[in-house]
């Protein structure tokens, strides 16, 4: 393989990695809070269908952008009312979200735009547009470093700044603010959180929208900036990928970022079994690459490559004990 | 206007869950700057009346006055605000954050961190000097002994800047020199001008630590008096209402073999920390040995070890046989085969399925005994329901209805189910835990009479419980456990309770070897 | 607030959440400009008011069977098997293997092979989670998650580079032989006088009503059902009591991925008759709606299959007759899955409330 593959292939990467990074981040934020979210696979669906409509519609994907996180944040919002104040099954409603969005979104834009579910190609300023970082182009002649920086680190949308800038921030919510301890206590025995004087509930629903919120942008980017436009079920079980690369993470935001490279890397490698093979030389079958991620997943649960433990109340309703 | 010396003045507080009256028009003035213990039994509403206190629950009707002014406190943020602290008995600490992250936590200085964690860090330095609060604030809760545990509670409620110290139940789970170090730092904190309430049941603790005591029994307040012009027999009346001495007729033990043979029994819990630290005792037929001691003292993994729930080291042999104590063989089962029954401490958590049906429960642990099966692939659920029908009829279980479900039973029936289930399968040796916890009078001398008509019939009998007058009145035997390890043992019509209090300290040297 | 009476419980939860999922159903109808009367006439005609209908129907309520049969077994250890839809996927490799492999003389013995391959592959797909469950304490629902996802890739990888036949062009397997296709109900004496066309529905539907029996049994009849229950509803109990919580756990579970993997027989050997890419085409996750609809109880099972059959039916006809899109199906589910399993609570105090109102009536009018 060739400087010039290579680079491609961490070009992709960083692209595939980008929806990976905004759900998972969005994941960590309910986890941590004690809220288990299965449902970022419906959220992000749904992020994208309202993202494009409206970006479509009004030409403007800032209010695409918008729409796609409000639409996450009312699911989200769904997920609190039932996991928070009804105290109802955490899974079973994130399974039950993921086929609500699953369903509506292609009946929604069926409706819109009667194009067998998904929405007219978006263009121009419906779309997020590549940025040119300062100097890409002059410094493109210096070895090795000059086109990684021209060709991988340049270039994209946006949005994938914003996801690389999530994590060194929610880093920062998470271990530096009040907010931040307030959250990882909920999620580790609200009890204590509770008898402090604060409130759980509104703890956990921040931590619902902060989620959502997050949810819309990864939305937003498969939809506008990743590709141009809404087709039924795009999210193509990203949001179960996050979910894993989150607890490949161990619920930790630098780590989440590595976590969701590496299974943005196994997604670009799908795309490439001809790099595949020529590295390894035998051909490894697509299907192997795509279940890569899943069977890492497993490997972490097992506790075959450090043990994963889950935040201490996650998935338990709080329940005042008398 | 209520007088302002009280640091907490309550006037007719009253509250009920459904037809339950917990707290009946309760009145209580404490002092400012004195330790006031409130005493009753278990149920007796003192819990209830301290959640009124907090926040937790808001009462029916009655008035709360702090430092004289009347205070609405409808949550735990109006109490931290009236300057009221709550240690818990089972503690409000976050497991994997810092003593300092805990003490801080709620009661931030602003958005940001760094601030609070540096202006805590100081606050604690100085009030560790001051009370002999030592913790390190960068330890992890985690990491620390429960005794250490405590301390960052108390902590966070000074931090807060608490005038008015709740502590409930605060000795349970601690060991008597961290017992002693807590009333310490207790006596510490009045002399400051702090005003400290120590809920407990336990007398001793009374006498040697308050000012002023206030009774409860039963809902109600019957009375305050100050401490040191009480005294421990007059306080026990207040509590129980009555002259109760708990004396169970039975007569004179008639010793056969030795049936439980236990040898340097030693338990790990998943912490790998030794909770059992290497047991030796014998019971032998027709006997009941009763163990002594605080809770937590390791009687629950004695008890875990011999039922086949936890994994042990060690030899224990029942009849002669070798029980294995882990891998195959060390299981419920198995040890129900060999001839062991377990009436556990926990009912509710281990003993039943609350939400089975009462005959569901008289099958659990027996399930697969043949009188309940049909053939080889169904069971019997006839048989079972009119063995259940016929086990209620001689417990004189209420309601007798074999398919209402377990949680629909008051507790002292609940345990009547237990006990029935366990007793009438003539085990050779009988564990049991806490027998009449939470069980109303009546059921507690049928309870108690059916273990001592057992152990007449010449079956071996193991009884935990913390209950001394328990212990005392059914054991033939009492060993006193602390720390994991047997302390002693006393026959019953020796000694006294306060050479098994001692004991129970650690005070007192163990005689070496055995009793009786 | 006094409790709800039993029968409410067991029978007026799962009725009011079904009524609120179809109410916003309409809703949702309403919002895309369409008929929501149209839509329910449609569904009806299309599916259970003639035999063809019904054919269909029936067909889907069959795998719906097995696979909430599936759920409810684990449901009852206290697991949530997510993982049906993967496991129907292997069970239906089990089915094709037993169907191309071995030179089946009859149908019947060539269903009782392969009823029993898709049963041992849907478990042994359960097997996997199961065990690190019970030995590691991962969480099964994400790791069943992440099986469902192995497993699709599992069969793309089979079907494309192993099991197609030379010269086909999409992924599937050949045909199965003639004696391993199962009669349909058009095709059995007596049913044909109902089923006069061509229906998918076929013998399977009598093996999972079969099934539903056989759990039944197994759960409130059995010792081992016994355990099972007892397990689930209190883990540390179970410990004192005897029940090995490993065992259960890898019993329950293999049960439940046998159940799922069972499926296969109806859509692969009795619809298909050969081994197609997805093909459980989501039956493993309406198992979860049907399971929580119909309680968790064999007969509310297949009481909520049937509402689910009739549901994809009239889903798949209003595809075809309306301006509805057949997603509107995944949305019913959802919206079942959401009120009889999330928000259940809710239900169950709105029901309260409205009981303690018509009480207080009463109460009003006995005073009086």
């Amino acid at each position: 393989m060739d400087y010039a593959t290579l680079l491609q292939l961490l070009d992709t990467t960083l692209r595939l990695a980008t929806p990976l990074l905004f759900a998972c981040l969005a994941g960590l934020y309910s986890e941590r809070a004690g809220i288990f979210d299965i449902g970022l696979e419906g959220k992000m669906l749904m992020a994208a269908m309202a993202s494009a409509s409206v970006a479509f519609l009004t030409g403007s994907v800032w209010a695409g952008m918008f729409a796609g996180m409000l639409a996450a944040l009312l699911l989200a919002g769904i997920h609190g009312v039932a996991s928070i104040t009804f105290r109802g099954n955490q899974l079973i409603s994130g399974v039950a979200l993921n086929f609500v969005a699953s369903g509506i979104t292609v009946l929604i834009a069926q409706r819109l735009f009667g194009q067998g579910g998904r929405t007219p190609p978006l263009a121009g300023d419906a779309r997020f547009g590549p940025i040119t970082l300062p100097l890409a182009e002059e410094l493109r002649g210096v070895p090795v470093i000059g086109p990684l920086y021209a060709e991988v680190i340049s270039g994209h949308p946006l949005l994938v700044y914003v996801a690389l800038a999530m994590v060194p921030l929610t880093w920062w919510v998470l271990y530096r603010t009040r907010f931040g301890l307030r959250l990882r206590a909920v999620g580790e025995n609200p009890a204590a959180v509770d008898t402090a004087g604060i409130s759980v509930v509104g703890l956990r629903f921040a931590a619902v929208a902060i989620t959502g919120i997050l949810c819309g942008l990864a939305g937003a980017y498969m939809a506008t900036a990743l590709q141009a436009g809404f087709g039924r079920e795009m999210t193509a079980g990203r949001g179960y990928i996050a979910l894993a690369a989150l607890i490949f993470a161990k619920w930790r935001p630098v780590a989440a970022l590595w976590a969701c490279l590496l299974f943005g890397f196994f997604q670009a490698l799908a795309l490439r079994p001809d790099v595949v093979e020529a590295v390894v030389r035998v051909k490894v079958p697509v299907p192997f690459l795509d279940a890569l991620p899943y069977v890492l997943t497993v490997l972490v649960l097992a506790g075959f490559v450090g043990k994963a433990i889950p935040p201490r109340a996650g998935g338990e309703p709080y329940v005042k004990e008398r | 206007m209520a007088d302002p010396r009280y640091a907490i003045e309550l006037k007719g507080i009253s509250k009920s869950f459904g037809p339950v009256q917990a707290n009946k028009d309760i009145h209580i003035a404490v002092p400012r700057g004195t330790i006031h213990g409130i005493i009753g039994e278990n149920g007796a509403g003192k819990s209830t009346l301290m959640s009124i206190l907090y926040g937790f629950y808001r009462a029916d009707s009655g008035e709360i006055f702090i430092n004289g002014k009347p205070t609405a406190i409808p949550d735990s943020q109006s109490a931290i605000r009236a300057g009221i602290g709550m240690v818990f008995q089972h503690f409000k600490l976050v497991q994997n954050f810092t003593v300092l992250e805990n003490v801080v936590l709620g009661a931030e200085e602003g958005a940001l961190l760094a601030g609070s964690l540096s202006k805590a860090r100081k606050v604690l330095t100085d009030l560790s000097r001051e009370y002999e609060l030592d913790v390190d604030p960068d330890a992890v809760i985690e990491d620390l002994s429960v005794g250490h545990q405590q301390r960052v509670e108390i902590l966070k409620a000074l931090y807060r800047q608490a005038d008015i110290l709740i502590l409930d139940e605060p000795t349970g789970v601690l060991t008597p020199a961290e017992a002693d170090h807590l009333f310490r730092i207790l006596k510490g904190l009045r002399d400051q001008g702090k005003t400290i309430i120590l809920i407990t049941h336990k007398l001793r603790e009374i006498m040697e630590t308050t000012d002023n005591t206030s009774v409860m029994r039963r809902g109600t307040m019957v009375g305050t008096v100050k401490t040191a012009e009480s005294s421990p027999e007059e306080l026990a009346e207040l509590m129980v209402g009555r002259k109760v001495l708990l004396e169970v007729e039975k007569k004179p033990a008639l010793l056969g073999k030795t049936v439980l043979k236990v040898d340097d029994l030693r338990v790990k819990d998943e912490h790998g920390v030794e909770r059992l630290k290497g047991v030796s005792f014998e019971i032998r037929a027709g006997e009941i040995l009763g163990i002594a001691g605080v809770a937590g003292n390791g009687q629950s993994e004695l008890l875990e070890a011999l039922g086949g729930i936890a994994k042990a080291t060690g030899k224990v042999t029942l009849n002669g046989v070798d029980l294995p104590l882990s891998g195959k063989g060390a299981d419920g089962r198995s040890r129900r085969a060999a001839g062991i029954a377990h009436v556990p401490e926990d009912r509710q958590a281990l003993g039943l399925i609350m939400d089975f049906t009462a005959w569901e429960n008289v099958a659990f642990g027996y399930h697969d005994a043949p009188e309940y099966q049909k053939n080889a692939l169904f069971m019997d659920n006839d048989a079972l329901r009119a063995d259940t029908e016929r086990k209620m009829a001689t417990f004189d279980v209420r309601p007798p209805i074999p398919t209402l479900a377990a949680k629909n039973f008051s507790g002292g029936n609940q345990q009547k189910i237990v006990v029935a289930r366990e007793i009438e399968r003539n085990p050779d040796l009988l564990l049991v835990g806490q027998p009449t916890r939470g069980v109303d009078i009546g059921a507690i001398e049928f309870i108690h009479k059916q273990i001592v008509a057992l152990r007449d019939q010449g079956k071996a009998i193991l009884l935990v419980s913390v209950e001394l007058d328990e212990i005392r009145s059914l054991s033939d035997r009492i060993a006193v456990m602390l720390d994991g390890q047997i302390m002693g043992m006393r026959d019953p019509e020796t000694t006294d309770e306060r050479e098994l209090g001692l004991l129970m300290a650690g005070i007192a040297e163990g005689r070496k070897g055995e009793a009786a | 607030m006094e409790r709800l009476p039993k029968w409410a419980d067991v029978v007026l939860v799962p009725v009011v959440s079904l009524v609120l999922a179809a109410l916003i159903a309409a809703l949702v109808i309403l919002a895309i400009g369409q008929d929501p009367w149209e839509a329910i006439t449609v569904m009806v005609q299309g599916s259970v008011m003639n035999a063809y209908g019904w054919g269909y129907t029936l067909y889907y309520a069959t795998s719906f069977m097995f696979t909430g049969l599936a759920v409810t077994v684990a449901f009852h250890a206290s697991l949530f098997n997510i993982g049906g839809e993967g496991q129907a996927q292997l069970g239906g490799l089990g089915v094709a293997l037993a169907c191309l492999l071995i030179p089946w003389p009859h149908w019947t013995l060539a269903l009782l092979g392969a009823a029993t391959a898709a049963a041992l592959f849907g478990a042994a797909w359960a097997a996997i989670p199961a065990y690190l469950q019970a030995r590691r304490g991962s969480h099964i629902v994400i790791t069943t998650i992440m099986f469902n996802y192995i497993a699709a890739a599992l069969l793309i990888f089979l079907l494309v580079d192993v099991l197609r036949p030379d010269g086909q062009m999409d992924p599937a397997t050949a045909r199965f032989p003639e004696a391993a296709q199962l009669p349909t109900l058009n095709q059995i004496p007596g049913f044909d006088l109902i089923f006069t066309s061509n229906v998918p529905a076929n013998v399977t539907l009598f093996i999972a009503l079969g099934m539903a029996v056989v759990v039944w049994a197994l759960l409130w009849r059995t010792r081992l059902g016994y355990a099972i229950r007892a397990f689930g509803k209190s883990e540390a109990a179970a410990k004192y009591a005897g029940i090995s919580p490993f065992t259960i756990i890898m019993v329950a579970m293999l049960i439940s991925g046998g159940l799922a993997g069972m499926m296969a027989i109806n859509n692969v050997m009795g619809e298909a008759e050969r081994l197609l890419q997805n093909s459980a085409s989501g039956a493993g996750f309406i198992g979860i709606a049907v399971a929580l609809m119909g309680r968790n109880h064999p007969v509310g099972v297949v009481l909520a299959a049937l509402l689910f059959g009739f549901l994809f039916q009239g889903g798949a006809e209003l595809g075809l007759w309306t301006k509805i899109p057949i997603e509107m199906r995944t949305v019913v589910q959802g919206l079942v899955i959401l009120f009889t399993g999330a928000l259940d609570v809710m239900v169950r105090m709105l029901l309260t409330w409205i009981f303690n109102l018509f009480r207080a009536g009463r109460a009003v009018k006995g005073a009086a």
